[in-house]
């Protein structure tokens, strides 16, 4: 029989025969991103739908200076709280994200014509807070405007008078690029469910094996080393795939669990994105469990080689981390990287462009070529004299 | 049959073995004894190609191991110093692993892994997994594994460490069937008596060179003590490192 199907067939049936390999690979790693996802985007978008359409509950000092001014904003939607003793406290220790504050002069101003200010207390630096402090200062500037257009008017003037420049707001976003901004995590999860899937099997095939002193009796077989690598690099990519079919199959799922539909977005999470990602997947299955392999060939002990793949399982978030900072535009290269390409390819899929044959085969190519000489690396390790010896 | 010629292998500056000649024949069983660290594993490595040596030549059955490693490797039934089993695996899938490694046929290696589960008592553990094996069961299925090929070489390194007085007894005896059946068996110890007990011929390793290489009489006549393990005392010149 051939030798690689043999070591394959037998690492398989042993894995499956292992309890922790089979809860990382088909339930932690494939399931804990997706679960996360869906978790995480329903806060989210529950918490934007909140701030922008519900009653705006804001705690207000000095309330009885202004009644009109907050007999406007309650038209608007506002809600005042109960006043706070110190905004800049409150607003601090996060007791409100926001707090208005009223002068005692500010119906003196009003009535002489003067600009009459109020106070807003926020901290710019919670972005994700900045909805509400938005909606208030757009309540208020409505307000200004609304009473400075009455005085000119009272006066006899055209309100036009006061604003030479309009802007005209024009949105290029479509429903699906917004969801792309959402979901640009997306393809690091794919890549870490791969790594995830295959790196138990993988240190368990050589780190172990060797720890276990098997490795030893198993070379001593009138068998190529080569050979019998390939088997085990066979049998780690196979647990791989089954992982990576699992989590994108519970991403589809998960797709309609989220209420995109709300925030007008537009996914596509349906079978044919599935297959896709997969495709373009495939070079990584074989590139990481080549690199896990000689990773793992490396490491003295199991424990070792945990330890230094826990490590190497960031580098594959570098283009995810990269690429959500510094959004740029895709270009054709970048799809000759692995990972990177990946990365470009599967956001393209998710905002609902289209990756056109070409770029799929450079990913391929590419991914496969580099995966190709990572497994020559790693058979050559295999080959070395020091890597048998367990004592 | 396996010839070694002058074989050396380095460590670094650590010369683990120096220059180890010697031959082990068909239908005898040859005893490599040396005490602890004499470098009996690191020559076994080399001649089951593990190792690839400094200088010198390894010949089984007339095959060079630098040449033809695999030729030789399907020649060798060995036990090494490692003796790792797959725990999640029962003692019958253990051996067929092996087997199909070395592209034994379906039928003919089920037919021999059953004799060795006969010969070796092993019925009444060969289905359960490895994982809770004693000692003996262990040693058992991985020499199991080991001759599924049913080779003609058998190389056993240390084969009695760690077992009991009842297993080594047995162990004794298989390696005589081996002997019976017409096959070179070679194994290496530090146990004085096992040696002198089993051995044809004895070849005795210190600091890396062979110190002799005689049949137990010849080695009493050569020192001239009638009692072995003073012989072997006096040949490596301390006692340290041995067992009686």
């Amino acid at each position: 029989m051939n030798v690689p199907l043999v070591v394959l067939l037998k690492e398989v049936r042993e894995s499956l025969r292992d309890r922790r390999t089979l809860i990382n690979a088909l339930i932690t790693g494939p399931l804990i991103a997706p679960l996360m996802f869906v978790m995480i985007l329903n806060v989210v978008i529950s918490r934007q739908l909140g701030q922008a359409e519900g009653p705006l509950e804001l705690p207000v000092i000095g309330a009885s200076y202004a009644p009109n001014l907050l007999e406007a904003l309650r038209q608007q939607g506002f809600a005042p709280q109960p006043p706070v003793a110190d905004p800049i406290a409150a607003v601090r220790a996060r007791d409100a994200v926001a707090v208005l504050r009223i002068p005692a002069d500010f119906g003196k101003s009003w009535e002489q014509g003067d600009p009459a200010q109020v106070e807003l207390y926020y901290d710019a630096s919670r972005r994700d807070e900045q909805q509400p402090v938005n909606r208030l200062k757009q309540m208020l500037e409505r307000y200004s405007r609304l009473n400075g257009a009455m005085r000119l008017v009272a006066r006899g003037l055209s309100p036009a008078l006061s604003t030479p420049v309009v802007v005209a707001e024009r949105d290029q976003s479509t429903p699906r690029s917004r969801a792309g901004a959402l979901f640009s995590i997306l393809p690091y999860f794919f890549v870490l469910t791969v790594f995830i899937g295959g790196m138990y099997l993988a240190i368990d095939l050589t780190a172990g094996e060797r720890e276990r002193q098997s490795l030893e009796p198993l070379f001593v077989n009138p068998v190529a080393r080569w050979r019998i690598l390939l088997g085990k690099i066979g049998a780690i990519c196979i647990f791989s795939v089954m992982s990576l079919l699992i989590c994108v199959t519970a991403f589809t799922v998960a797709g309609r669990l989220i209420p995109t539909e709300k925030l007008g977005m537009d996914l596509s999470l349906g079978p044919l994105f599935a297959l896709e990602v997969l495709v373009l997947m495939l070079p990584l299955v074989l590139l990481l469990a080549a690199l896990q392999t000689l990773v793992a060939a490396f490491s003295r002990s199991y424990r070792e080689a945990q330890t230094y793949l826990g490590i190497l399982m960031l580098v594959p978030a570098l283009p995810s981390v990269l690429l959500s900072v510094l959004p740029v535009k895709t270009v054709p290269w970048m799809y000759a990287v692995p990972l990177l390409g990946q990365q470009v390819g599967i956001t393209e899929l998710i905002m609902g462009g289209a990756v056109t044959m070409a770029e799929v085969a450079t990913c391929l190519l590419c991914g496969f070529a580099v995966a190709a000489l990572t497994l020559a690396v790693t058979a050559s390790v295999y080959g070395s004299e020091r890597l048998a010896i367990s004592a | 049959m396996i010839q070694v010629e002058n074989l050396r292998k380095a460590f670094g500056k650590v010369r683990a073995v120096d220059g180890v000649s010697f031959t082990a024949r068909d239908g005898e069983i040859t005893g490599l004894l040396g005490p602890n660290g004499a470098g009996k594993t690191t020559t076994l490595r080399m001649l089951y190609t593990l190792m690839r040596p400094d200088a010198g030549r390894v010949l089984v059955d007339g095959i060079d191991a630098a040449a033809d490693p695999l030729a030789v490797r399907r020649r060798l039934g060995v036990l090494p110093d490692a003796r790792g089993l797959y725990k999640r695996l029962s003692a019958r899938e253990n051996i067929d692993y092996f087997a199909a490694l070395q592209g034994v046929p379906g039928a003919e290696g089920a037919r021999r892994r059953e004799a060795l589960i006969e010969v070796l008592e092993m019925r009444d553990f060969a289905d359960r997994r490895a994982e809770g094996y004693s000692q003996g069961q262990r040693v058992k299925t991985a020499i199991a594994r080991a001759l599924v090929h049913d080779p003609r070489n058998v190389l056993l390194d240390e084969p009695t460490n760690g077992l009991d007085v009842m297993a080594t007894r047995r162990m004794r005896e298989f390696m005589r069937a081996l002997r019976a059946e017409g096959r070179c068996v070679l194994f290496s110890s530090h146990i004085m008596q096992e040696v002198a007990q089993l051995c044809d011929r004895i070849v005795v390793i210190a600091r890396g060179r062979v110190v002799a290489e005689e049949s137990p009489e010849a080695l009493r006549r050569q020192t001239g003590e009638s009692n072995l393990e003073d012989a072997f005392v006096k040949i490596i010149g301390s006692g340290e490192g041995l067992a009686a």
